[in-house]
């Protein structure tokens, strides 16, 4: 819907309508996870990203993104990058990891601006990208301060 | 004559069913996430803790030269405190009037320590407030069954009564009535004030329990109470009287 | 445990074991105490508050990066992280935060690995 319409559509049923003046589109999200990727293909598989299905507020979602890996000094994950679709910025996290961690297994809260889609991409010594997309729901609290 | 006799067994059973009705009561943790209450239950993860260092450390810190530090005269607060926060608010005999815990705390700044009270909701007031409030941690709410605490604990539950604001709705409308509910997708808790102060996730920081009635009443588009008010302490009154057993979860999460 | 404190510094709890068995794949879990303000948040003036964030969180062990973060606005208010590290020697752990306003602070940790 184009936002004049939708202004048009929330005067006429009486409430006020906000549109941001820059919608992110899952297309951004997409963007940057090819710029993480430096191009090359992400798969999806070997991440796993733990995150409730339904979060009772948004501000602090506890997340957890292992991935099948030995953490060998051949075979490791060298990074992990968390990516969302509608918070103002598609970036969450960004962790480096390598043989020293022992396990690819890393957690953290993180903030939600409403329900949207997350994507956790790992980084592997082999060049290869995997990945993982979980869609989160957000309550968004009833009462403001 | 049996018809009687069957009538009478049936009465007698219902009254000693609800002599032995369970506690109805729930705690708001029984109604979070699973997530959200690992976050309570962790004191290396509960963003609380954090305050209570801050707390400690303050305990410890003597306001001036001439003052004690709390330490001072209680010693470790794990002892001196034990079981204090479960039995605020309390009457103060000189104000008389029922004080809550934050407010025993600037009145020991004022009258032992010669210091200005802490600011309401400043962060030193609630590092001492949580810190103080973590030695009860695990004990019932035991509220004093002092009766010059009775009128003002009765104009406590008039308040919690009473329709306030645009959207005229009383504390007890959602919280008694409408608990289980939803009012847009939060689920409406029974509203028991027994994990304060504590890490609200929509606060994203620590905050006592009048921040709180304060975001209710705001909520409803009523004035809020003052800070420190009389009205507000009884009310916080009130509901400890309502909270009585329940064990005090301080400093909790809460969403 | 609590960490040793200067009045200037964020509080942080750390979770780190004092001994492992060599060859344990441990857990590291950090909790700063820090606003992280998003730059996007509008005061009850309307005006927008200024960006206040952790950018970068590190962990290193005897100087060896174990665990690294690039932090954005996404990340909670008192940013928490797990990770996990493989024990072979005993040593010192080094936990680094970076942010806006010149913010940084070190804590350390001994490990003994038998």
């Amino acid at each position: 819907m184009q936002r004049r319409e939708l202004l048009q559509l929330g005067v006429a049923l009486g409430t006020v309508v906000t549109v941001p003046a820059v919608r992110a589109t899952s297309s951004e999200m997409q963007d940057a996870i090819r710029g993480y990727a430096n191009g090359a293909s992400v798969k999806p598989g070997k991440v796993k990203l733990d995150v409730p299905p339904l979060v009772e507020n948004g501000n602090a979602v506890p997340i957890t993104v292992s991935v099948d890996s030995p953490m060998s000094a051949t075979e490791h994950v060298t990074g992990i990058a968390v990516f969302n679709d509608r918070n103002p910025q598609r970036d969450v996290v960004r962790f480096t990891l390598g043989p020293r961690s022992g396990k690819a297994l890393v957690s953290t809260r993180i903030r939600l601006a409403t329900s949207q889609q997350l994507v956790a991409v790992a980084r592997m010594s082999d060049g290869s990208y995997w990945s993982h997309s979980v869609d989160v729901l957000v309550t968004l609290a009833a009462c403001l301060e | 004559m049996k018809r009687w006799a069957a009538a009478i067994a049936m009465v007698a059973a219902c009254l000693s069913a609800i002599a032995q009705t369970p506690d109805a009561r729930r705690s708001g943790f029984d109604d979070m996430s699973p997530q959200t209450q690992a976050m309570q239950r962790d004191d290396m993860q509960n963003p609380a803790m954090l305050t209570v260092q801050d707390g400690a450390a303050l305990w410890e810190r003597a306001p001036s030269a001439s003052a004690k530090a709390c330490s001072g005269c209680h010693g470790a607060a794990a002892t001196s405190m034990r079981g204090v926060a479960a039995r605020y608010p309390a009457f103060d005999k000189s104000l008389k009037r029922p004080i809550d815990l934050s407010q025993r705390i600037n009145l020991c700044r004022e009258r032992h320590q010669q210091s200005t009270p802490f600011a309401a909701e400043s962060p030193e007031l609630l590092a001492v407030e949580s810190y103080v409030a973590l030695q009860s941690r695990g004990l019932p709410i035991a509220p004093p069954a002092d009766p010059k605490l009775r009128a003002a604990r009765a104009r406590g539950e008039a308040l919690y009564r009473q329709r306030i604001g645009q959207l005229d709705l009383s504390c007890a409308q959602c919280h008694d009535e409408r608990a289980g509910g939803r009012l847009g997708g939060s689920l409406i808790p029974q509203g028991h004030a027994n994990g304060y102060p504590l890490y609200r996730l929509e606060w994203q920081a620590l905050g006592s329990l009048q921040r709180r009635l304060r975001n209710c009443m705001t909520g409803v588009r009523a004035e809020p109470l003052a800070y420190g008010s009389p009205e507000i302490v009884e009310l916080e009154l009130y509901l400890a009287w309502r909270d009585r057993g329940m064990k005090l979860e301080a400093p909790a999460v809460r969403p | 445990m609590p960490t040793p404190h200067s009045d200037n510094m964020a509080r942080t709890l750390l979770t780190v074991p004092t001994t492992a068995k060599r060859g344990e794949v441990i857990e590291l879990r950090t909790l700063i105490a820090h606003i992280m303000e998003t730059g996007f948040r509008p005061d009850a003036n309307g005006q927008v508050k200024p960006r206040d964030l952790i950018n970068r969180f590190s962990c290193r062990f005897n100087g060896e990066l174990v665990c690294s973060a690039e932090l954005y606005p996404a990340v909670a208010a008192n940013p928490y992280f797990s990770f996990t590290m493989l024990a072979t020697e005993s040593g010192t752990l080094s936990f680094n935060w970076e942010g806006d306003n010149g913010f940084s602070q070190s804590e350390s940790a001994v490990l003994t690995v038998t």
